[in-house]
């Protein structure tokens, strides 16, 4: 039955995640902000064991939330969505700097193997893509890994790796023979404290202060054979090569509306504060006349807020398509568009709104602009969003529409 | 049913086979007589008696009145009305406009009264009949009407003139929305052939085939059992603006679909224009929006099914939906080009259509 609200057990959820966010993350908000460069902060040590035990018992109750036979099911995805959301309401910057809960893990628990799991799978491990010649373009990537005996040697420069500072290990990606292509891009587990591996320099940002994004370099960095994700073999054939860097790219189909809920958590924060600080100015904002009756303030929140609505929905869907096993590339690839876009537009335009107390450091709001506009770009920019979008739909092929 | 609904998109098995049926009379039958009918400023004889085939109207009317009796589901009739402005937004829109009036009787009406009022709706074939809500002025509010009701003896006399009513000219039966002497709005079933009513076709830029009037009250008395006793005027304008966002959201589909082939065949500087990303963004954008605009009329829509409260989520649909169904409009002509302008495809017909989104109120209540 059609149903677009948020069944009871996901509430419960949203509330934990909220009240965590609430007390935990949005009081110490802005002192990060302003620390920007330091080690995992204290206050999320604790917050991050919350996270694991949290992550054990949901994996109990899988399939939780189905409202009976033929019915779909609520699964992981919805739930992370949710709890996104809610925790990027109190801080994204600070959400990302949670230990264990890393871009890497996802691969690893995506595509690891069961022994990778189990002796990666509780680390924190980030994940480092980004080469300086190499942003939107992943199959540019051009760090090396040479087989020697029972080890891998990578070698390269990697860069915006977030937690590349703080985690455990690195999930790295890398090319076993550049003129092959995509085909051969591999990605490998590197432990953080590998001597081949060294902090090159921690990003200083406009936004998402607290996040560290690194800067590593490979120098003869050996790790184990089993360290890699996958399968080393090279694919031979066009298919099989489609296959293999597909499968990697995959990974993201599971992570963009998780991006895209990370936006609509900083979006909807800016805009709770915003009717906070019209309410003691009179603003109503009660949806009582047309638009175009409405006062401009009243119509500019509306639209934000029929935006912010939309994209959320579509980032359920996606999520919800994932859970209910249904293929939703262009489903993750349309949220993580909608609501990258809006919500940068929302943050900046709420700070506008709120003139004086928009643009001060005295409220969030100035920060949650300079927040939004990263989560636009990474996981893929809108412009990639968008190729994907338009190439599904037209059936274009990567070759076709460049 | 269980107390926990998951989130769900997927639609039951009913809704299943009434989707099938109507988005196979929208392709099969509705595309091919849009643009007659819009150059017409009619529907085709037939075309409402075999739009009834699909037993819209029927279900909802309670069986004493000769109906089927069915429950009453907005979101069912968001699905209908989706699929039918896949067909055609104005040929839909007349088609379900009776429903509308329906609606607002079984909504608002006491047992007297859909007895009275519904007993003439309930039959095999087409009976015209409408809500009554516009009126001709700009900064046009539902909640201040000009139009004027006044008690008198064991009745009301209704004054003032109503505009873009669908089927004016034709209607069985009007509901029309005026102020009582207090202000506060009211809802009166005026019959076809009232004294003091009158009707006159008037035209719009789209919803053509519609029959759009300018219906007049000149002293029409009504009785008081004509007065429906539960009116809630903001009930009204949301179910009717989620109906009007809901065949947008069929008529955008369309679009999208009507430009993506044609963007991969139409051929410029030596390749097919849909491998520019000017265009492909375009299309992208296009599909992007819709998915928003027909989520939030879901969101609406399945929330008044479930009793829930919707006017937030149904003023947000209309205000996702206006912008984003007229943007949708023009950029299916761009796509196009010169060819989109040309009245030989349905491009400008759909743009003059989804201009009415963002302005019509009480036109379908679904």
């Amino acid at each position: 039955m059609i149903n677009l609200e948020i069944p009871k057990k996901l509430q419960q959820v949203q509330q934990m995640a909220h009240q965590l966010s609430a007390t935990v993350f949005r009081p110490i908000s802005r002192k990060y902000d302003r620390i920007e460069h330091c080690d995992t902060p204290e206050e999320l040590k604790p917050v991050a064991q919350m996270m694991a035990s949290m992550a054990a018992s949901r994996g109990k109750s899988a399939g939780a939330g189905s409202g009976g036979e033929g019915s779909s099911s609520n699964g992981a995805n919805l739930t992370g969505i949710v709890g996104m959301e809610e925790m990027c309401w109190g801080d994204v910057g600070l959400m990302l700097s949670i230990p264990g809960t890393g871009l890497g893990n996802a691969a690893i628990q995506a595509v690891g193997t069961p022994e990778q799991k189990e002796a990666f799978g509780k680390l924190y491990c980030a994940m480092a893509i980004t080469e300086p010649g190499a942003g939107s373009d992943s199959a540019a990537v051009s760090t090396t890994a040479v087989a020697d005996g029972d080890e891998w040697v990578l070698n390269g420069t990697k860069i915006y790796c977030t937690a590349g500072q703080r985690c455990d290990a690195v999930v790295v990606w890398a090319t076993l023979d550049k003129s092959l292509g995509k085909a051969a891009i591999k990605s490998f587990i590197v432990p953080r404290d590998n001597p081949g591996m060294k902090l090159l320099r921690v990003e200083d940002k406009m936004g998402l202060r607290i996040s560290d994004t690194a800067a590593l370099s490979l120098e003869d960095c050996r790790i184990p054979k089993s360290n890699i994700l996958g399968s080393a073999e090279i694919a031979n054939t066009e298919a099989a090569r489609k296959k293999a860097f597909g499968g990697v790219m995959q990974t993201f189909d599971n992570t963009r509306p998780q991006v895209a809920a990370m936006a609509l958590g900083v979006a909807r924060a800016a805009l709770e504060i915003t009717r906070e600080l019209l309410a003691k100015e009179g603003f109503q904002g009660d949806y009582s006349r047309t638009l175009y009756n409405s006062t401009a303030l009243e119509a500019e929140v509306y639209r934000m807020e029929a935006d912010l609505d939309a994209a959320r929905l579509m980032t359920y869907k996606a999520a919800w398509m994932a859970d209910n096993r249904q293929p939703n590339s262009t489903d993750a690839s349309m949220c993580k568009a909608k609501a990258g876009r809006v919500g940068n537009q929302i943050t900046l335009k709420c700070v506008e709104i709120c003139g004086e107390l928009g643009y001060s450091e005295q409220f969030l709001l100035e920060k949650l602009a300079r927040d939004s506009k990263i989560i636009d770009i990474f996981e893929g920019t809108q412009q990639i969003q968008q190729l994907i979008v338009a190439r599904n739909l037209l059936g274009l092929s990567s070759r076709e529409l460049k | 049913m269980s107390d926990d609904l998951p989130f769900d998109l997927a639609l039951s098995e009913e809704q299943r086979i009434m989707r099938d049926s109507i988005q196979r009379f929208a392709t099969q039958q509705m595309r091919e007589l849009a643009r007659d009918a819009d150059e017409a400023g009619q529907p085709p004889e037939g075309f409402y008696d075999a739009s009834c085939e699909l037993g819209l109207t029927l279900l909802p009317i309670p069986e004493d009145c000769g109906g089927a009796g069915q429950p009453r589901e907005p979101m069912s009739n968001v699905l209908a009305a989706e699929d039918l402005g896949y067909g055609d937004m104005s040929l839909a829109m007349g088609a379900l406009a009776p429903l509308g009036f329906i609606n607002a009787v079984l909504d608002f009406g006491t047992t007297e009264q859909q007895q009275a009022f519904l007993s003439p709706m309930a039959s095999e074939t087409f009976v015209p009949a409408s809500i009554a809500l516009m009126e001709g002025r700009a900064t046009f509010e539902p909640g201040q009407l000009q139009t004027r009701a006044v008690a008198s003896g064991d009745g009301y006399v209704l004054d003032g003139e109503k505009r873009l009513v669908p089927l004016g000219c034709q209607a069985q039966q009007l509901l029309v929305v005026a102020a009582l002497e207090d202000g506060s709005p009211a809802a009166f079933v005026v019959p076809a052939g009232a004294e003091g009513l009158s009707a006159e076709a008037a035209d719009y830029m789209g919803l053509r085939s519609l029959e759009t009037a300018t219906v007049t009250l000149q002293g029409v008395k009504v009785p008081a059992l004509n007065r429906l006793e539960n009116f809630d005027l903001e009930r009204l304008v949301d179910l009717s603006r989620l109906g009007i966002a809901a065949m947008a959201v069929g008529c955008c589909q369309a679009i999208v679909d009507y430009c993506i082939p044609y963007a991969n065949e139409r051929t410029a500087f030596g390749e097919p224009i849909s491998r520019r990303q000017s265009v492909a963004f375009m299309i992208a954008n296009m599909a992007i929006e819709l998915e928003g605009m027909r989520l939030l009329v879901w969101r609406a829509a399945s929330r008044a099914q479930q009793g829930l409260p919707f006017h937030r989520e149904a003023y947000l649909a209309r205000v996702l939906c206006a912008e984003k169904a007229m943007e949708i409009g023009t950029n299916g002509i761009q796509v196009f080009g010169g060819a989109g302008f040309i009245r030989d495809y349905p491009l400008e017909m759909w743009y003059r259509n989804l201009r009415a989104v963002g302005l019509l109120e009480g036109a379908v209540m679904v």
